[in-house]
């Protein structure tokens, strides 16, 4: 039995920073996991207001004036600029699954396009709502 | 020297078969996301933040009720996914696996509690 350490391999390490300078591939590549993981908890803000209307009007009063505070704002605007940018990351995703832009320079071109179009359409947003 | 049969030693360890299933479902619900998340930004948001009686009023039209509930079944196993791949890649062994058990209960929770105060909202 040769390969007696079989399946107690180390696992590769995590590159980005000691190893790895960062670049346009991998910071947008993460962010879309990091704002798909904040997306998540952004969700469970706005089920805690949905219940908050269906439970009373004070209880309505309370989350919904925490929302629309200061703090509640900023919260929304960077959930809203998260969920956009998880969007449009995904998005490319699935033009690279379809075999389009796998390329180093339209993929470095999409991640710039990702964080210009979430800025874009989170500041939009603001304005709007 | 361990008396492990190669076989007993490789078992478990080559893939769970389950990959391909969750790539695909990603894909999906990632197209899904394209169309859902603008109509759901925008009539979500014009309804956040009015009077109790405007959410009562704003809730039970059905635009913005089916757009909600879709978002909250399609948005939110979405995200559930995004944070399962997160916990195979970082968190391993009985951790990785009762993390991955409590996000993926906490997101259920979340569609129960948000599709509940839907339909209490909408009728």
């Amino acid at each position: 039995m040769a390969d007696v350490n079989r399946g107690n391999r180390p696992l590769s390490p995590f590159m980005i920073g000691p190893y790895y300078r960062p670049q346009m591939t991998s910071i947008s590549s993460i962010m879309v996991r990091i704002t798909g993981i904040a997306s998540l908890g952004t969700a469970a803000l706005l089920v805690l207001w949905l219940l908050s209307a269906a439970t009373s009007p004070e209880m309505y009063a309370w989350v919904n004036g925490l929302l629309t505070s200061f703090v509640g704002d900023v919260l929304l605007f960077l959930g809203s600029w998260a969920i956009w940018f998880h969007m449009f990351g995904r998005l490319r995703h699935v033009i690279w699954d379809l075999g389009y832009f796998v390329d180093i320079e339209p993929a470095e071109t999409m991640g710039s396009l990702m964080f210009i179009a979430a800025t874009v359409m989170a500041l939009f947003t603001a304005i709007v709502v | 020297m361990q008396f492990l049969t190669d076989r007993k030693r490789a078992q478990g360890l080559g893939s769970g078969r389950s990959g391909t299933g969750h790539h695909k479902r990603m894909l999906m619900t990632s197209m899904a996301l394209v169309v859902l998340v603008p109509l759901f930004v925008f009539t979500f948001g014009t309804g956040l933040g009015g009077s109790y009686e405007e959410t009562l009023a704003f809730f039970s039209r059905p635009f913005p009720a089916i757009v909600t509930g879709l978002m909250l079944v399609v948005g939110i196993l979405h995200f559930n996914g995004e944070c399962q791949e997160a916990v195979e890649d970082y968190v391993h062994g009985l951790k990785g696996a009762l993390l991955s058990a409590a996000v993926t209960g906490f997101s259920w929770l979340l569609i129960a509690a948000g599709l509940f105060a839907l339909v209490k909202l909408a009728l």
